[in-house]
């Protein structure tokens, strides 16, 4: 039986920490790691919670990303409550594996620390990795704060272990905005926390020797497509449904809201900026100031990015004038990923918005206010015209000349 | 919004010091924030962290920062590091060296006319703690010149922060940080 770890009401927390002290509370039984700046806190200190009595776990090391993700992997098919950590070129190299986790349905919980990816080699923060793991199969939650690194654990693990989900799900936080600045955590008691996701119920496990099973068999044209095709329609039904209940239950456990789309004074707004990650909040702040000045404008925070709320997002956005997407990684080629999500959720509502684009923060790069400021202004104007008065695409806090596409 | 920007070098606990200011002002029900800049990791670097205090909660996430309070905790910094960076009219400096304020003013120009408070930290804390380990000694000193806590409630929270720590060494930062109160100018 594992130690009560005493926890005043308030802690001063980081996100790692935060995201460490969930993992101790729901009681991880295998954590596999290969550490990695800047999420190396979050294993680096459940590894001591388990040293120290205070979970009943095993801290397995491995040799590569590739190996702890294979190793969680194991651990999910034998029966057991797995979770791990990444960044980065560590989250690249788990990519192949990660493909494995959730075709094989093991609800496994990747706590992303959100960082560039090299090369130039950067540890700083911006959603490259993020966006790397988009087309995988995993849930993907988004916090913007230490706040939501610890609360998001705890309702990811509730979704994903869901009997009628059994998908692994990523929680997302910024490197070193989030995972490095301490914030005051609302925390739950050992007790509390762990009754909200409860005992871990195995399904399928492979230690259950009375009804044996194979995980990862091999299926060619005769199949393939069809377990695509399931795994597809429970991240697209059944997995939306059940994270609004594990919403809507965390609410009512601790008075914490949230949801698949976060939106921020958008019900009269004209002019949105949508993004994720720690901007979420810096840009309240600002429509806060912005407000104060007489501007009619509003945030939207993508909390749940896979699976994509689609129709949550264009009621969100039905009535707003002009839209910026501001995408935090490098499209290399073609428009941000948030503004190709956004046109094909807006396209077919009849919305007549204008929508542009901004890459910001690369490596870390800081979005001031004064950054936001001067994107609410390129809005008011497109709202105003009811057209484009900038280029589609712009980069924002880039040195040199300005650069900008179509 | 109080926000107070750290001066340091890596390694001189700069980061563990911003964490302990936030940790004791949050028991007093305000909301706090303590971040760093980090670039690779190498002992010794120039680096700076952060705090922000305010009644309400803290959501501006940008590394932006218009200092209330600079804190230098290596003598060496107001040389080679930019620590006037967006500096306020009101901005006051609270800076380690082993010179009087006259004499390091004289020294750095770029502190002429400003509201400039030293105390050596680094002294300090070797002949206390044993190791140039200036972080603790500069939050006595911030109490001091900002008023901000009793030095009795500050202190018997610091030990709670500190609580992993040996006795001895939690005793040795006490002293440090009650020395730096009184020795700050």
């Amino acid at each position: 039986m594992a130690d009560t770890m005493e926890l005043r009401d308030i802690e001063v927390w980081d996100g790692n920490m935060a995201a460490s002290q969930a993992l101790r509370q729901v009681q991880v039984d295998v954590v596999a790691a290969y550490p990695i700046t800047p999420s190396t806190p979050i294993v680096e200190n459940y590894g001591s919670f388990e040293a120290n009595g205070y979970v009943d776990g095993e801290f397995v090391m491995v040799e590569s990303e590739h190996a702890a993700m294979s190793g969680c992997i194991g651990a999910s098919a034998a029966g057991g409550r797995v979770a791990t950590a990444t960044s980065s070129q560590g989250f690249a190299l788990m990519v192949e594996t990660l493909y494995a986790a959730s075709g094989m349905r093991l609800p496994i919980i990747l706590n992303v620390v959100n960082r560039a990816i090299g090369a130039p080699l950067n540890v700083n923060g911006d959603h490259s990795d993020m966006y790397l793991g988009r087309d995988s199969g995993w849930i993907q939650f988004d916090a913007y704060c230490p706040q939501d690194a610890y609360d998001l654990n705890f309702i990811a693990f509730k979704v994903a272990e869901d009997h009628d989900v059994r998908l692994p799900a990523m929680v997302h936080q910024d490197g070193f905005m989030t995972s490095h600045t301490a914030q005051g955590v609302h925390t739950m008691t050992d007790k509390q926390g762990f009754a909200f996701v409860g005992e871990f119920q195995p399904m399928n496990d492979m230690l259950d020797l009375d009804h044996p099973v194979t995980h990862g068999v091999q299926t060619e044209e005769d199949w393939h497509f069809e377990h695509k095709a399931r795994q597809h329609h429970a991240l697209m039904t059944i997995a939306m449904s059940k994270i609004q209940e594990a919403f809507d239950a965390f609410e009512k456990y601790t008075g914490r809201k949230y949801n698949l789309v976060e939106t921020y004074n958008v019900e009269d707004a004209d002019a949105v900026v949508v993004c994720m990650g720690s901007s979420v909040e810096t840009a309240m702040e600002v429509v806060d100031e912005l407000r104060a000045k007489g501007m009619k404008v509003g945030v939207v925070g993508i909390r749940v990015f896979r699976p994509w709320p689609l129709e949550q997002l264009a009621e969100v956005l039905k009535n707003v004038k002009a839209i910026a997407a501001l995408d935090r990684s490098s499209p290399h080629g073609t428009v941000g990923m948030l503004f190709n999500e956004i046109a094909g959720t807006m396209f077919n509502t009849g919305t007549k918005a204008v929508l542009t684009n901004y890459i910001y923060g690369l490596g870390g790069r800081d979005l001031t206010k004064a950054h936001l400021v001067s994107i609410f202004n390129d809005l008011k104007a497109n709202a105003d015209a009811g057209k484009l008065t900038t280029p589609l695409q712009q980069y924002i806090g880039l040195r040199g000349p300005k650069l900008s596409f179509f | 919004m109080l926000e107070i920007r750290w001066h340091s070098r890596a390694g001189q606990g700069a980061v563990t010091g911003a964490k302990g200011l936030a940790d004791v002002v949050s028991t007093t029900g305000k909301h706090v924030q303590a971040f760093a800049f980090y670039g690779s990791a190498k002992r010794g670097a120039a680096m700076t962290a952060y705090n922000r205090i305010d009644d309400k909660i803290i959501m501006n996430h940008e590394k932006f920062m218009a200092p209330d309070f600079v804190l230098v905790i290596d003598p060496a910094l107001v040389y080679v590091a930019d620590f006037t960076a967006n500096e306020k009219e009101s901005t006051v400096y609270i800076i380690t060296t082993h010179m009087t304020t006259a004499e390091l003013v004289a020294s750095q120009p770029k502190l002429e006319g400003k509201k400039v408070f030293t105390v050596d930290c680094i002294k300090i804390s070797q002949e206390t703690i044993g190791k140039a380990i200036p972080n603790t000694p500069m939050l006595g000193a911030l109490m001091k010149v900002s008023g901000m806590y009793e030095m009795d409630f500050f202190k018997e929270n610091m030990i709670r922060v500190l609580k992993k720590l040996p006795q001895k060494i939690i005793d040795a930062n006490m002293i440090a940080i009650q020395r730096a109160y009184d020795e700050v100018k």
